[in-house]
């Protein structure tokens, strides 16, 4: 009984990195850019939605909805002032973009929103406590896989079915050319940025339900932990981080549940992971072999 | 917006400017120098509310007693991020190039440790407000506190279980990212299971750890009468959320580190009856100091300029700072050495928290208190004597 609820801890931990690593992937496997600014657009993301539900008292899905719409234009403000100078430069350069632009929104989280905590509120659907014989779930943690789910359905169709997704996956093999071909390109990019913002946003949003304190540096682990589950999915792969998601979680519960002893080393268990499949299988678990 | 004091960030960097505008003048040598004292503290960052209210209570104590010497006494602010590497460069930065003659703060026991060597090797003293591990200041000349210790922390909380709350079967989860929180689950160890209880299990997590669900699941399995956690608040609102959604049913007992507004913010219902031994509760500021700084509180307050409930770290950053100033003035110079000779012979200071005596040691001998979280608000329980 004890090691099915650490099991349901595990899966429902692993479907919130999951939920958190799908955006990452997205914008890395469109513009092979490493998004590390991914973790801090989550955490303007969760202020947003705090300060809809917490200030003005709007209902939780209206403060989601709004938060995810103003992170998609935050996204799309980021690639304008900070990625889009920088496309015709090496992939080098966009990284290290990536990190200041992540210092940057750390550190105006700090100046705007202060250094301590606020309280996240967990809306009530989210909050029942269902008792099946011995085990307890919380609602947040049957509901969190289900939108992951539907947020990837929605993702694989926009992707393979729209003209937009069709734009998104041809620019990911070869952007000059695109644009040849007469594509707006900076206007799929943005897309593609709004629509990971707006995931990096839902991802956070539904993080800070489970755990309910937000602060301006909160986005960095959960960020690095999608970063990790993203690679051992197969980074660029949507389904893969999915998947990569779910393993991490599972990894790190039950590291603390069994090995007690070990339980500092939660964090590195992620990183361990990280450094054993780049050097094992750098293309992750569905990824494809580069040539 | 922000929930409480009035320092925030930008407010630092208007003083750090002020700071560097002041050094870059000429001084004008009819002008009365003022003393510098320094301040270490986490502003922002993992314990950025411990760093907020123990400034608050320094500010409050500055306007009380503003001079010393016949000089005025300035404060000089630097946020150590809650970082321990932070701290050490924010204190080589107190000590190098503000020229800060004392160093108030750091608030945990693991700061103080990373700022002390600074401290040592430039003779500059010290007075730490809150941190409580007792190896913060062994072996230390320049390294003061005003607080009580882990030892009688942890003495006092394990009789408190097993007289009080008739705890025989303990579990504790420890930060070991901590030296405050590894240190006080020892001693707690020690006396709870010399008075005959017994620790079922002790499980571990990190500073900064969201999850706890797996550590609380082991916790439960083992069917302890007691939880006591002694970290820091956001931890400790984490884990009792999860310990009432994974039904565990023990009561919850903490240390100082819980003594925070944000314990009941985040914690909400699940904090209800947790109870944490602290430094203060409002009753027990007795003294003329005391009186003068609950009235000044209370008036901010009431103006609304501070929008939080009065806790041992607004307490304690007050009395470290009124302690200073009085060894600063006992000393009769702002030499480091003849402070620190000052400091470590208090003797019957009448602080706010009570009467106050540092030993050779370093450290200050006190009472503790034990508060609950009851509806939203921390309530006295009982003070016990050491």
């Amino acid at each position: 009984m004890d090691a099915l609820q650490q099991l349901i801890n595990g899966l429902t931990l692993g479907s919130l990195y999951a939920l958190i690593a799908i955006g990452y992937t997205m914008v890395y496997g469109i513009l092979r850019l490493i998004n590390f600014a991914h973790g801090d657009v989550l955490m303007v993301g969760c202020y947003l939605a705090w300060f809809a539900s917490a200030q003005f008292g709007l209902p939780w899905w209206v403060s989601l909805a709004g938060s995810m719409a103003l992170t998609a234009a935050l996204g799309m403000l980021i690639d304008l002032g900070a990625y889009r100078p920088l496309r015709s430069a090496p992939r080098i350069s966009a990284l290290i973009t990536a990190i200041g632009v992540s210092f940057f929104l750390e550190n105006l989280g700090l100046v705007i929103f202060g250094g301590r905590p606020k309280a996240f509120a967990r809306p009530e659907i989210f909050n029942e406590l269902y008792h099946w014989g011995g085990l307890r779930v919380l609602s947040l943690s049957v509901w969190v896989p289900l939108i992951t789910a539907l947020i990837l359905a929605v993702l694989l169709y926009v992707l393979y079915r729209t003209r937009l997704g069709m734009a998104m996956r041809a620019l990911s093999r070869d952007l000059v050319t695109v644009r040849l071909m007469g594509i707006d390109t900076d206007r799929v990019v943005a897309a593609t940025f709004a629509i990971g913002s707006a995931l990096a946003a839902a991802g956070g949003i539904f993080w800070a339900m489970k755990y309910p304190q937000i602060n301006p540096l909160m986005g960095i682990m959960p960020g690095l932990k999608a970063f990790v589950a993203a690679v051992l999915g197969g980074i660029g792969n949507v389904v893969g981080a999915m998947l990569g998601g779910l393993l991490l979680g599972l990894a790190e519960i039950l590291l603390v549940a069994w090995m007690p002893e070990l339980a500092g080393y939660r964090d590195a268990l992620a990183f361990v992971l990280l450094i054993a499949f780049l050097i094992f299988r750098p293309q992750g678990l569905l990824g494809e072999k580069t040539t | 917006m922000n929930s409480g004091t009035p320092t925030k960030p930008w407010t630092l960097l208007i003083l750090w400017a002020a700071a560097c505008w002041q050094l870059g003048q000429p001084a004008l040598a009819a002008e009365v120098q003022p003393v510098l004292v320094g301040v270490n503290l986490p502003m922002t960052g993992q314990v950025a509310a411990f760093g907020q209210m123990t400034w608050t209570g320094m500010q409050i104590a500055h306007n009380m007693k503003p001079e010393v010497l016949g000089r005025p006494v300035k404060l000089v602010l630097v946020d150590n991020k809650s970082d321990n590497v932070e701290t050490a460069n924010a204190a080589s930065r107190l000590v190098m190039k503000e020229k800060t003659v004392a160093i108030l703060g750091p608030s945990t026991s693991s700061q103080v440790m990373a700022a002390a060597p600074v401290s040592e090797g430039n003779q500059v003293p010290l007075v730490s407000a809150t941190a409580t591990n007792p190896i913060v200041t062994q072996g230390k000349k320049y390294v003061f506190r005003v607080c009580f210790t882990d030892p009688f922390q942890g003495v006092v909380a394990a009789r408190y279980a097993y007289d009080k709350l008739g705890a025989r079967k303990a579990a504790i989860l420890t930060d070991i990212s901590q030296d405050y929180a590894v240190g006080l689950a020892a001693f707690f160890r020690k006396e709870f299971e010399r008075l005959g209880g017994k620790v079922v299990v002790q499980a571990k997590c990190a500073t900064g750890d969201q999850d706890f669900s797996a550590q609380l699941g082991t916790i439960k399995a083992a069917g302890p009468d007691l939880l006591y956690l002694p970290n820091y608040y956001t931890e400790d609102a984490l884990v009792a959320r999860q310990a009432q959604e994974l039904g565990l049913k023990a009561p919850i007992l903490s240390g100082d580190g819980a003594d925070a507004p944000e314990l009941i913010k985040i914690g909400g219902p699940a904090v209800e009856g947790l109870a944490f031994t602290a430094h203060f509760h409002r009753q027990s500021a007795s003294s003329a100091l005391g009186r003068e700084f609950l009235t000044r509180y209370d008036q901010a307050r009431a103006s609304g300029q501070l929008k939080e409930e009065l806790t041992g770290f607004h307490a304690l950053g007050a009395e470290s700072y009124l302690a200073l100033v009085d060894a600063i003035a006992r000393a009769g110079s702002t030499e480091g050495a003849k402070i620190r000779k000052a400091l470590a012979g208090t003797k019957d200071f009448e602080g706010i928290t009570g009467r106050i005596n540092i030993g050779p040691d370093g450290n200050a001998v006190k009472s503790a208190t034990i508060l609950k979280a009851v509806k939203g608000k921390f309530e006295f329980v009982t003070t016990i004597e050491p």
